[in-house]
């Protein structure tokens, strides 16, 4: 998508914290890390589960899918390029008029 | 706990949910809102193109598809479907959702996309002028409302369920929160949010789906005690035979047809061409993101990247509703012909229920946040859909368009705004409907499911016949929904005590036919109207139309560049083929 937009500029302004892919591994990340440690000291109401701590396992198999998107997102990070096209609009389409353009 | 029910004294909840349970909600609400505050703080083009999906990549974009669609009417509906009928509620993906998913990206797109439209009514404008474009912006528009209405009934019961609030009182909060969810992410954050609420989704679904399959003996298990249960119910409580439960075809628990080949063709014409053609290829919901994509390769492909995630979704929605009519107590009443106590609205237990009564059983503290976080996340975005769906389709192709033409610009974001306030509060209103008469709603469903059969016809022969004429659009679309209407009317049930009962056709064998009937009338009409009516001149069909389009205009000439798992044409090959695969497994 957006890797041979990068070469000329040395200082490339990549997406960072917008990235989806950063967003998705915190939030998982955070949340397996959470599971793991209810699976370890909370109960484990394993009269529900079946014998099984749910919750340790959700929080390992959530970690790792976690280091997954954040591990993605660092070796591919998205660059911001720094001129951003606008996008045409037709003149038959109903919408808001830009301020500039006439009425 | 002891500060809520200080807050509201209210009566004992369904689901016992904890300081950790609701850590993990909390959570949740903070990324939403932190996605949206980073929206409105960063106003700068850069991060404004980041936002708004056009750079964003097609895994993206695809997911957001299927996410806008993942609400409540989705989650609840299908497992409660899963729960009552069983495994033919998979035709509503695999039969339904997936092959109108592919026709969507593969013959549709190219002409919302080429055709440079901001909605779909405004294709359906540009093609036909204004009486279809009225008919179809209208309903449009009220269905949204409707279906909002029912996003937010299902809220509000969660919370009744989790919190113990009165239903009325948890409607307020959760309209109040989604109104907020909406003003303050916009319209840019939305697609953020999404993709983020299916990846929760999945991590609660799924967890819950296996524990609840290794509680009952995995797959297998699970056979075997529908198969008990069929064996040993009364027969007043009509459950389907153990065959019908467990095979996929033919499907007549779903149909309700006695003959086995007649159920087969109900459900590929009835609900697969017609019903699901008609919602995934003309619902501006879907269609919107697909429109934001940054090219026609990546607008084809949204869909077709979404409809993989999609063909698997049926796995941790219906299954867990079939377990939860085997292993929850009251769920077994309730299937067995009871009417247990209790439930989400405190009015009995529902098949709508089965999911939430599965997670109070299987879950263990922790996780049961999770799969909490899951459905307020599913159903708060359903209902931002629709809501914001609503405010373009009314501001634009409805208030600029008839009423108020040529202002400014802050004008019409003002009226947008207005338009959210009261689609919210208005939402309110339909989802006390919703509470107090829940047939209702299904018939008002039932009755807008009309509005697209009609729909789609118009729409695939106005792109592939230029000589089809403005009039025969509006005219075939109205005597298509209302054909459906009468056939509704003649039916035994589809609009309850309503129906007549002249035509001997009951459940959603009902709804197929009334589809088809519209889908056919629709077709016939407008070929007879357009018989004894002018033209548009083939100028103006350019884009709109197929014949008068240039080839290259409907393709992305870097496609063929590309590796072929980026090109749109393999990849809905192979969509189609592993649906075919997962027809014949089940």
């Amino acid at each position: 998508m957006s890797d041979k937009t990068t070469s000329t500029k040395p200082a490339k302004k990549t997406a960072g914290a917008f990235d989806i892919r950063n967003i998705i591994g915190s939030l998982l990340g955070l949340y397996g890390v959470i599971l793991l440690l209810a699976g370890l000291f909370a109960d484990k109401a394993l009269d529900k589960t079946g014998g099984v701590n749910a919750n340790l396992w959700t929080g390992i198999v959530l970690i790792v899918v976690s280091a997954l998107f954040l591990g993605w997102a660092r070796v591919k990070p998205i660059v911001v390029p720094d001129e951003v096209e606008k996008v045409g609009d037709d003149p038959t389409r109903p919408a808001p008029r830009r301020r500039s353009g006439g009425h | 706990m002891s500060h809520l029910s200080l807050a509201v004294p209210a009566a004992t909840t369904l689901i016992d949910a904890n300081w950790l349970d609701y850590l993990l909600v909390v959570i949740y609400f903070g990324f939403v809102l932190g996605i949206g505050f980073m929206a409105r703080r960063s106003v700068s083009d850069s991060i404004d193109f980041f936002l708004s999906g056009r750079s964003l990549p097609a895994w993206v974009t695809g997911l957001a598809f299927i996410s806008a669609n993942l609400g409540a009417v989705e989650i609840m509906g299908m497992s409660a479907n899963g729960a009552e009928i069983g495994l033919p509620t998979v035709h509503y993906f695999w039969v339904g959702a997936i092959p109108a998913m592919l026709f969507l990206g593969v013959v549709m797109m190219p002409f919302y996309y080429g055709s440079k439209v901001r909605s779909v009514p405004e294709f359906m404008f540009r093609r036909f002028g204004t009486g279809a474009h009225l008919v179809n912006a209208i309903s449009f528009a009220v269905a949204q409302l409707l279906i909002a209405g029912v996003n937010l009934y299902l809220l509000g019961s969660i919370v009744h369920a989790l919190l113990g609030w009165p239903l009325w009182v948890a409607l307020i909060v959760a309209a109040a929160i989604v109104l907020s969810y909406i003003t303050l992410g916009g319209l840019s954050a939305a697609i953020y949010n999404e993709v983020l609420q299916f990846f929760v989704i999945v991590a609660s679904l799924l967890p819950l789906t296996l524990i609840g399959l290794h509680r009952v003996g995995g797959y297998g298990g699970l056979k075997d005690k529908i198969a008990a249960f069929a064996e040993s119910a009364p027969a007043a409580a009509k459950v389907a035979p153990a065959a019908q439960q467990l095979e996929s075809w033919p499907g007549q628990a779903l149909s309700g047809f006695s003959s086995s080949f007649l159920s087969v063709i109900g459900i590929v014409f009835g609900l697969g061409f017609v019903l699901s053609f008609g919602y995934w290829t003309t619902n501006f919901v879907e269609v919107q993101r697909a429109m934001a994509s940054k090219s026609i390769s990546a607008a084809r492909k949204t869909p077709i990247i979404g409809a993989f995630p999609k063909m698997f979704v049926p796995f941790i929605v219906i299954l867990p509703g079939m377990v939860s009519a085997v292993l929850v107590k009251e769920m077994i009443d309730l299937k067995g012909g009871g009417t247990p106590a209790g439930g989400a609205s405190g009015e009995g237990v529902k098949y709508n229920d089965a999911l939430l009564l599965l997670m109070r059983d299987v879950l263990p503290n922790g996780l049961l946040g999770l799969a909490i976080a899951g459905l307020l996340a599913a159903f708060m975005a359903g209902m931002a859909a629709n809501i914001s769906a609503f405010n373009t389709v009314f501001s634009y192709d409805l208030w600029q368009r008839y009423i108020r033409k040529d202002h400014s610009d802050d004008y019409y974001l003002r009226i947008g705004r207005l338009a959210t306030v009261a689609a919210t509060v208005i939402a309110i209103f339909t989802a006390t409907i919703a509470s107090s008469f829940s047939n209702v709603m299904d018939y008002l469903q039932t009755l807008f499911g009309f509005f697209n059969a009609p729909l789609f016809a118009t729409f695939i022969l106005g792109m592939f016949w230029k000589r089809m004429t403005a009039t025969a659009g509006w005219v075939g679309l109205s005597s298509g929904t209302i054909s459906a209407v009468v056939v509704a009317f003649l039916s035994e049930d589809a609009f309850g005590s309503a129906s007549l009962g002249v035509l001997g056709l009951s459940g959603q064998g009902a709804s197929f036919v009334a589809a088809s009937t519209a889908f056919v009338v629709d077709i016939v009409v407008s070929v007879l109207v357009t018989m004894v009516t002018e033209p548009k001149p083939a100028s103006e069909l350019k884009g709109l139309v197929y014949s008068e389009t240039p080839k290259e205009d409907l393709r992305d000439p870097e496609e063929a560049s590309q590796p072929w798992y980026q090109r749109t044409m393999p990849l809905a090959g192979i969509a189609l083929l592993m649906v075919l695969v997962l027809n014949f497994a089940f």
